[in-house]
């Protein structure tokens, strides 16, 4: 048993090394955390949230990240749920196999790619201008793909047994999927969708081609618009230092919306399953 | 018919109504509706091909294969020449990078969280790791260039270009916005990916393997080397392929950290030398563009990463299916 | 009766007021057995008595579950296999198992299914190691169905064949003891058989240990029978005297079929 040292020694080399990592990971999550707090909380005031950039203040950002928010949920969580719904409950046949492997992809693609098809149609061919609508378009497009599969999967939890006992009752396919599978499973929508929404606030790259920014608060659905994760890309490639501060005041804001988000999720789902 | 008298049976009053009948059509225009929605998946498809198809047409008709093997970029008008080159091999650099470091991160995040912790730590460290994924990439990008660039260049590149700086690939004056510097951030950015579907991999590996492990007298190690990581080995395979994925589309943190390179100077000859992605380039300069030609190039970078992106996703997707397969025959 | 025992060359194993838990539920009450020597003594009880988690308290199995807990001692040729200086890694080299499904590695060839074990500790490849691979299954009798097929993968082979591949793996490691958890309950009755004259050969060398559910199986390959009930060990004894002379109207019950 001479190598049995050796052996007890990889074990607990190997924990260790496996810990590690874990702090290694954590320690940039609390870094970001941390530098944005400390970068950015000094910047918060009603001026900093309101005003426009001349005045000194994120507002239209922060109007045009709510106003993107709203239209890509309008545009991408019903078209996202109705086809989760087809997949789920319609889902077992060739077309809807089609469809889903295609959405899998989608979900997959760069989003860089998804500005430029954005660009390509709503900017060049239908609207003619850099405009808020064209950068909801491209974040729907990201939206679409990721709601349709969450909401397939959670309808998917729903047991056959509930979806049974409703067409017993002698109603319709689609009675029983809007007013008792579609209930059943609203926890688990309502998690999916948010953690949808918070990823698609945070986009940057789709934007830049699309709603390109804006010094002056909202213009119009066909005009260029500003949002905060342009607001941070930009101000964080300025010379100027109170700049980039007010880069770091956009991160907080942004981070914050982001985080709250999921933690919200993740607290709703909690209590879900103590229940 | 038969379904008429079911329903006669249950509700006797809904055969006076013709009603009925409209119920019978609602289930079919629901099932249509839902199914037309369906098919946005093949319209965002078609669209996403269509645009940037004909929006590449122009320089790929100009330049040919040119586009993709060269290395000059120049949108000065009458002078235009635009290659791919530098690019497609910086995003293979980067991601490369990022592999190299972010996979064995995590696989020793999954295996600390599935094999080691105490039960305690497991759901609130994962939760930690899960959360990295929720970063916006553009924050990734402001912490990079004010914090993590000057770690990794006074800890990391200093230090290895000093002492190894006469390997090629150390070669160059580090000052942190560089293809290293990106490849480092990626890695950060893909291990939510890789670890969760790595932790996934390791929990579905049945207990009665871990038994038998142990009971021919293996250490905890030797079970996880040996035996787990073995029979997971294709699942983690297909973790590792998504992470690329990840890795070879993802944009504004690498456009804010890679030192926007364009042409000859984008080859990525060194890593402490700044360089380009596809995602980066299209990034940083869309917008510059000035004539239609330009704009075309920057779209074909685009569909040339999008096609990447699709041979490791698709990829990535037989392979999962097919390890699913595999696996559940090992199971029966 | 402990002390006396105690030094008796013929004794193998024994627990000493071995208690076990999972979570609070409490699984195993105060259980003092000992285990003979080169005999094959059997575990037998209803479902749920805490059979399985016995033997797995021989070689420290039990606390690889998260929440198990266990109290009292167990002794390994008069050593406590639960004293902090003992690594379990080394318990479980010296007591084998076998398990009550056929575990097989899927990952291995039927060849590295038996070496593994020795690969552990430092076997290198060679005629060395090919022939402690050969003794061992031919000592688990599948030597004559599998020699041509080494090279295919652990799970290839029929399920009662995975059972004695997996006695050759506990084999190969030439343990001193080898605890079977229900080693033919998810078998057909030929299968059941040929591990059953397995076991009875198997004692010749190695100090058995077998939990059953099947009181017949107990009576045919069992030297000594342990009747556990509800976490508590109701008898023990010869197993002739167990079968034909119960003292405890509880085990009389049992093996009449009354109950289980």
């Amino acid at each position: 048993m001479s190598n049995y040292g050796f052996r007890k020694f990889l074990n607990r080399l190997f924990f260790v090394l496996c810990a590690a990592c874990i702090v290694i990971a954590v320690i940039p999550l609390l870094s970001i955390i941390w530098e944005v707090i400390v970068r950015g909380a000094p910047q918060l005031s009603l001026n900093f949230l309101a005003a426009t950039n001349s005045g000194g203040g994120i507002g239209p950002a922060i109007q045009g990240t709510l106003i993107l928010i709203g239209l890509t949920s309008l545009i991408g969580v019903p078209v996202g749920i109705l086809s989760g719904v087809y997949l789920s409950e319609f889902g077992n046949n060739q077309y809807a196999q089609t469809m889903r492997s295609i959405n899998d992809i989608l979900t997959e693609f760069p989003s860089i790619v998804v500005g430029i098809t954005a660009y390509g149609v709503i900017v060049i061919a239908i609207i003619g201008s850099y405009s808020a609508v064209a950068g909801a378009i491209a974040l729907s497009f990201i939206l679409i793909p990721i709601v349709a599969r969450t909401t397939e999967e959670s309808l998917k939890l729903v047991p056959n047994s509930v979806r049974e006992a409703s067409l017993a009752l002698g109603a319709h396919k689609w009675r029983t999927t809007l007013s008792v599978v579609l209930p059943s499973a609203k926890s688990g929508l309502v998690t999916g969708t948010l953690l949808a929404v918070a990823r698609i606030a945070g986009e940057t790259a789709p934007l830049i081609m699309t709603i390109l920014g804006n010094r002056y608060f909202f213009q119009g659905l066909n005009q260029p618009m500003a949002a905060l994760p342009l607001e941070i890309w930009r101000d964080s490639l300025q010379p100027q230092a109170s700049l980039q501060a007010q880069g770091w005041g956009a991160a907080l804001i942004l981070i914050l919306i982001v985080l709250s988000l999921n933690i919200l999720v993740r607290l709703a789902s909690k209590g879900r399953m103590r229940k | 018919m038969q379904s008429h008298r079911w329903k006669t049976l249950n509700h006797p009053t809904s055969s006076k109504f013709f009603g009925t009948k409209i119920k019978v059509t609602g289930d079919f225009l629901f099932k249509n509706l839902v199914a037309i929605v369906a098919a946005s998946a093949l319209v965002i498809l078609f669209i996403t091909a269509y645009v940037l198809s004909t929006g590449s047409a122009p320089v790929v008709e100009r330049f040919g294969s040119g586009f993709f093997f060269g290395t000059a970029w120049n949108p000065v008008e009458g002078r235009e020449i635009f290659g791919a080159f530098p690019y497609v091999l910086g995003t293979l650099v980067t991601s490369g990078i990022a592999l190299f470091i972010g996979v064995p991160l995590s696989l020793g995040i999954a295996i600390f969280l599935v094999e080691m912790a105490p039960k305690a730590l497991r759901v609130p460290v994962g939760y930690l790791v899960e959360l990295l994924a929720a970063v916006p990439s553009v924050i990734y990008g402001l912490w990079g260039l004010f914090v993590f660039r000057f770690w990794l260049l006074n800890y990391v590149e200093i230090p290895i270009s000093t002492y190894f700086g006469w390997i090629p690939i150390f070669s160059g004056t580090p000052f942190g916005l560089d293809l290293f510097t990106a490849g480092c951030i990626l890695a950060i950015m893909i291990i939510p990916t890789v670890a969760s579907i790595s932790k996934e991999v390791i929990s579905a590996v049945p207990n009665s393997i871990r038994e038998g492990a142990y009971s021919i007298g293996a250490t905890k190690w030797e079970v996880i080397r040996h035996w787990v990581l073995s029979y997971g080995r294709s699942g983690i395979f297909g973790a590792v392929i998504l992470g690329l994925g990840r890795a070879v589309g993802e944009t504004m943190a690498v456009a804010m950290l890679i030192g926007n390179a364009t042409g000859p100077a984008a080859m990525p000859t060194s890593l402490f030398k700044p360089g380009q992605t596809m995602a980066s380039l299209i990034a940083n300069g869309f917008l510059e563009a000035t004539s239609k030609l330009e704009v075309s190039a920057y779209v074909g970078v685009g569909l040339i990463l999008l096609l990447l992106s699709l041979m490791i996703n698709v990829g990535a997707h037989f392979l999962v299916t097919r390890i699913f397969k595999v696996k559940g025959g090992i199971v029966e | 009766m402990i002390d006396k025992s105690f030094g008796d060359p013929n004794l193998k194993m024994q627990s000493i007021n071995l208690s076990a838990w999972f979570g609070s539920k409490q699984v195993l009450k105060d259980i003092n057995l000992n285990v003979k020597a080169n005999a094959v003594t059997a575990i037998i009880g209803p479902s749920g008595c805490g059979k399985s988690t016995f033997i797995r308290c021989l070689n420290r199995m039990h606390e690889l579950v998260p929440t198990a807990k266990m109290s009292g001692e167990v002794l390994l040729d008069n050593e406590n296999i639960y004293d902090k200086a003992v690594d379990p890694v080394m318990v479980r080299r010296r007591v084998g198992m076998v398990f009550q499904k056929p575990n097989p590695f899927p990952t291995m060839s039927i060849y590295d299914n038996v070496a593994a074990g020795l690969k552990l500790i430092g076997a290198k490849k060679g005629k060395n190691l090919d022939e402690i691979v050969k003794r061992s299954l031919e000592h688990a009798t599948l030597w004559e169905e599998v020699k041509d097929d080494l090279k295919k993968p652990g799970t290839s082979i029929s399920g009662g064949q995975q059972q004695r591949l997996c006695i050759a793996r506990a084999i190969a490691l030439q343990p001193e003891v080898i605890l079977m958890d229900e080693p033919c309950s998810a078998l057909d009755p030929i299968a059941t058989a040929k591990i059953e004259r397995l076991v009875v050969e198997l004692k010749r060398d190695y100090t058995v240990v077998i939990v059953t559910h099947n009181m017949q199986q107990a009576s045919r390959v069992s030297d000594y029978t342990a009747f556990l009930y509800l976490g508590s060990l109701v008898e023990f004894g010869a197993t002739r005297d167990i079968f034909e002379n119960p003292k405890n109207p509880l085990t009389e019950k049992y093996i009449t079929g009354e109950f289980g």
